[in-house]
């Protein structure tokens, strides 16, 4: 597992589709035509409900854009609700006695972790930092976390990375506990489990975006605020893997510790939790990434910290300044995955024979602590307590000329493909405004019907109607128009991100050394802060929608890629072998073993490749892409409840839209059971 | 030291009730200083105030000064609850001010700022040498071809940027009758990149936009005349946004500081109300900052250093 921020449908579901059901379609030919025909019979079911409604539905309202008659227009006791909020907030008592003291806890917690980092100092910190990871997860790991903290001091950071440090301790800190609580319940409890499941399902596809203003509205800006949006973001994942790990425990193990009468918390303790390990690291892990890509996005409420530093540099049009906030984003990222990654490899193994004893168990920590202190003292006594102002490299400078000197060169006249301004005219020409035109022109009732036809294909009934009234929602609340732009945005994005992928995914499956030169490239386009490649897109793009898109590829692709090569990788090599000896070309193995094993993966990989592409269309707000996304950061800017909360919804349910319609989790589920 | 600030805080905690509008950041105060928080709002003018009110904050008067990057409208409702001191830069929020300095107090002046804001429409100096009659607004339609862009579907583009700012321009051309439409660049960054690349090109464009700003020196750029702004016209605007039908007024800016903060800020206070220069100093400032390259505070520094014969009338 590398650097992932990407949503964790990696976990046991990702797994199993990624290796486990390749061998488990033994005769393709039987299944095909089994799935034909409830193919045939749904579409039949379709198409008889479409011909009874849609006459209906045309004669009331007539003209293809969704009647006005259905809509409901929230404005008004929105615009009240933030009145009220704003008039009340220092009287009433859910203020002064609830949101008052959530809101003073998560203050008094940044401010002593806070505290605590500045008190060390910049060399007990890194003192302190590096012995941890060496204690828990090893050499090479704290030899990266060493070298990260002096990256983050040379690169004039260290303030702002402890900063964001304090937030992230305390919100990953939060999510853990509240996600492992409630994964806790969903593990131990069926019916828990049933409610849990959906809502966290559909909390892990939403856009971190439209998170920010219920919250803003209720905290106001500043770190509390953004401590909550973090931890709302980054709980589920835990919940869900945790859920996840206690329910797939061996059954024969609890047995067997049962019929040793241990109790019930024994038994929890002693057997279910230790068996669901894995997942719980995963989880922890899972956490920690999307935190840390929630931090920056949290800037924008006033979050501060490193996202802060981002978030001004953008708005001074300077990618150096970007890019030296966001490396010490990116390198925290690294060494708290590398961490929990090696801790969890070194939990599975026995203690290591041989060594001093001075190097194991208690001991060491006392050691680990000791040097800390006697490294802060010497800090402090040396002088400056955050990073010595002098030991600074400007990165600034040559990472602007670099840019500039890029856009020269790519935005027109390059021979042959033409330049970056040319293929953003095209594709607005050729691909969005066909596209957009197309969506907003079909009927409303036509938009519908193939939602619900794509999402009941996939998936059960259940997955179409979820989809359906996601899609009839965004009618009701009145801005089905807007929402089709953004639509066609992310489904254009969509396309080219898939064919980007799957070219490369597969191209990396077969070369190693591809992959291992991709890899580093993946794990920085992953955890990099959006904000940071939003500007040279815009200069390479032109303001608009074309430089969404190109970010949203961007952030997408590595996923996408990850997810093909694994599945590829992973087709069972007993089959690819008997192609072989068949005499099949490497086309051919490609095209009729290799490929149509590996389908679960790739359709993972499509659903990833939509919930990713659709945060990062939203975002692209702040460069051009209007829309819905516009009117989410309209509303923000200027407080308007009204416009913005509205806005966020009809994101939140197109993402459960896209979701539905490309994952195919449930149908497969069943027929595994 | 950094101790005592936490028992503080615990000890302010308790069981009673937890007043969200008097909690500070987190950040704030670390080290036993005397702080002020100041809100830098995005575009760099905005920028060049707080770096020279922070130089001269930090340099002169012992105090530790903290800035925060928010939107106006949010900036008002931070600044209400204290968790920003001071605004430096205001352009008219009528809305606003009536809320939170008429009714609830809990905002005072701090007076004019010493710069006055106009918001406008705009084409590049290349552009307007050879068309000189783009400058009035009735010749626009004339000129819709010239302005089309991939984004703006046939009609010429008016390039609108952040959605904080001020803007009228989605009545003004409905109102107007103008064959245009306006794309939202989304953030001012996104907008100043997209002109710059289309002065590079010496390609045309109309875009919102507003003096004082640093980029009129990289990019040249005269104004296009709207219909006269008129009291009555921004009386009905008020009213229903959807009818304006004229130019935007010109403002002077103003600065605001936390109610509690003007009481009881002492120096800090003293000094930020105090504060006040023109329009050539801010722009000398902004333009070391987005043009040179330089840190704002760098370039506030090599201004105070040049001319301390401005602000040395603001010290307390």
């Amino acid at each position: 597992m590398s650097t992932t921020t990407t949503r964790p449908r990696t976990g046991p579901d990702a797994g199993a589709s990624a290796d486990g059901t390749a061998a488990a379609e033994p005769r393709p030919s039987l299944l095909r035509t089994a799935v034909g025909s409830v193919t045939v019979r749904k579409l039949a079911v379709l198409a008889v409900i479409a011909a009874v409604l849609i006459p209906l539905a045309h004669a009331k309202w007539s003209g293809g854009s969704w009647p006005d008659a259905l809509t409901v227009d929230v404005s008004g006791p929105l615009g009240k609700a933030s009145d009220w909020i704003i008039d009340n907030r220092d009287s009433h008592w859910i203020f002064l006695y609830f949101f008052g003291h959530i809101s003073n806890v998560i203050i008094i917690g940044v401010r002593v972790v806070y505290v605590a980092l500045l008190t060390l100092g910049w060399a007990g910190v890194t003192a302190g930092l590096t012995l941890l990871a060496w204690r828990v997860a090893g050499v090479r790991v704290a030899v990266t976390t060493l070298v990260s903290l002096a990256l983050s001091g040379l690169l004039g950071m260290w303030v702002p990375t402890m900063q964001t440090l304090a937030l992230m301790v305390i919100a990953v800190t939060a999510s853990v506990l509240i996600g492992g609580l409630l994964g806790l319940a969903g593990g131990l409890s069926e019916w828990a489990f049933r409610v849990l499941r959906p809502v966290l399902d559909t909390m892990q596809v939403l856009p971190a975006f439209a998170y920010l203003l219920p919250v803003v509205m209720v905290f106001g800006n500043g770190v509390p605020g953004a401590v909550l949006a973090t931890v709302i973001y980054a709980a589920p994942p835990m919940a869900r893997l945790t859920a996840l790990g206690l329910r797939g425990a061996d059954a024969g193990v609890l047995e067997a510790v049962a019929s040793l009468g241990a109790t019930w918390r024994q038994r929890l303790l002693s057997a279910r939790l230790p068996l669901a390990r894995k997942e719980l690291l995963l989880g922890i892990n899972q956490t920690i990434m999307m935190a840390l890509s929630m931090a920056v996005i949290a800037s924008v409420i006033g979050g501060g910290g490193l996202g802060d530093r981002v978030y001004q540099a953008l708005s001074s049009v300077d990618v150096g300044k970007a890019l030296a906030a966001g490396l010490p984003i990116v390198l925290l990222a690294v060494v708290m995955d590398r961490t929990i990654g090696s801790a969890g490899e070194r939990l599975g193994e026995p203690p290591a024979e041989g060594g001093s004893r001075l190097l194991r168990g208690w001991p060491a920590w006392v050691g680990v602590a000791v040097i800390t202190a006697a490294v802060t003292v010497a800090g402090r006594l040396s002088g400056s307590q955050t990073w010595p102002g002098g030991w600074t490299v400007a990165i600034e400078g040559p990472v602007n000329q670099f840019k500039e000197w890029m856009v020269d060169h790519l935005y027109t006249g390059v021979p042959v493909v033409g330049g970056t301004a040319e293929w953003a005219a095209n594709y607005l020409k050729w691909v969005l405004d066909p596209l957009r035109e197309g969506l907003q022109g079909i009927p409303w009732y036509g938009i519908l019907l193939i939602v619900a036809a794509l999402a009941w294909l996939i998936g059960t009934w259940a997955t179409a109607l979820t989809a359906t009234a996601a899609m009839a929602a965004i009618g009701v609340l009145g801005v089905w128009q807007s929402s089709m732009d953004t639509l066609s945005q992310v489904l254009a994005a969509v396309v080219v991100t898939l064919v980007l992928g799957f070219a490369i995914g597969i191209w990396a499956a077969r070369s190693a050394r591809l992959e291992r030169m991709l890899r580093p490239v993946l794990d920085v386009c992953q955890t990099m802060p959006q904000f940071v490649y939003l500007i040279p897109v815009v200069a390479l793009f032109g303001v608009g929608r074309a430089p969404a898109a190109a970010a949203a590829i961007v952030y997408a692709l590595p996923a996408v890629i990850r997810i093909t090569t694994q599945g590829i990788r992973n087709v069972d090599p007993a089959a690819l072998e008997s192609a072989r000896s068949l005499g099949a070309t490497q086309g051919q193995q490609l095209r009729q073993v290799q490929l149509p094993l590996a389908r679960p993966a790739l359709l993972l990989a499509v659903n990833q490749g939509v919930v990713l592409v659709l945060a990062v269309v939203v975002i692209g707000g702040l460069v051009g892409s209007g829309a819905l996304g516009y009117d989410v950061l309209f509303g923000l800017a200027q407080g308007d409840l009204a416009t913005g909360l509205v806005a966020g919804a009809a994101i939140v349910c197109l993402g459960l839209m896209l979701d539905r319609v490309t994952q195919p989790t449930a149908r497969r589920d069943r027929k595994g059971a | 030291m950094a101790a005592t600030g936490v028992t503080a805080l615990l000890t302010a905690t308790g069981c009673g009730a937890a007043d969200m509008s008097k909690q500070s950041s987190p950040y704030a105060n670390v080290g036993g200083a005397k702080s002020v928080t100041l809100s830098v709002q995005s575009w760099v003018g905005a920028q060049a105030n707080v770096a020279v009110a922070q130089y001269l904050l930090e340099h002169k008067l012992g105090y530790h000064v903290d800035t925060v990057q928010v939107d106006e409208v949010p900036a008002w409702d931070a600044l209400s609850q204290g968790r920003v001191d001071a605004i430096l830069e205001d352009w008219g929020h009528p809305e606003q001010e009536q809320r939170y300095v008429k009714d609830k107090k809990t905002i005072t002046s701090g007076g004019g700022l010493g710069v006055t804001g106009h918001i406008g429409w705009w084409v590049p100096k290349y552009f307007a040498d050879k068309h000189p009659d783009v400058l009035d607004w009735k010749n626009l339609n004339k000129y819709a071809k010239t302005f089309k862009t991939a984004e703006s579907g046939g009609k010429g583009q008016l390039l609108d940027g952040s959605p904080s700012y001020v803007t009228n321009d989605k009545a003004l051309v409905k109102n107007l009758k103008l064959n245009y439409s306006i794309v939202f660049a989304g953030s001012e960054s996104a907008q100043i990149t997209q002109l710059k690349q289309f002065a590079k090109q010496k390609k045309p464009f109309l875009t919102y936009w507003y003096e004082p700003q640093w980029l009129f020196n990289q990019v040249p750029m005269e104004e296009v005349k709207l219909p006269k702004y008129t009291d009555k016209c921004a009386a009905d605007g008020a009213k229903d946004p959807d009818s304006f039908d004229c130019a935007y007024p010109t403002t002077p800016l103003q600065k605001y500081l936390n109610a509690d903060f003007a009481k009881k800020g002492g120096k800090a206070a003293a000094f930020l109300k105090k504060f006040h220069w023109t329009k050539k100093d801010q722009n000398q400032v902004s333009e070391l900052i987005a043009s040179d390259g330089m840190s704002a505070q760098d370039a506030a520094e090599k201004w105070i250093k040049a001319h301390p014969d401005v602000w040395k009338k603001w010290l307390p």
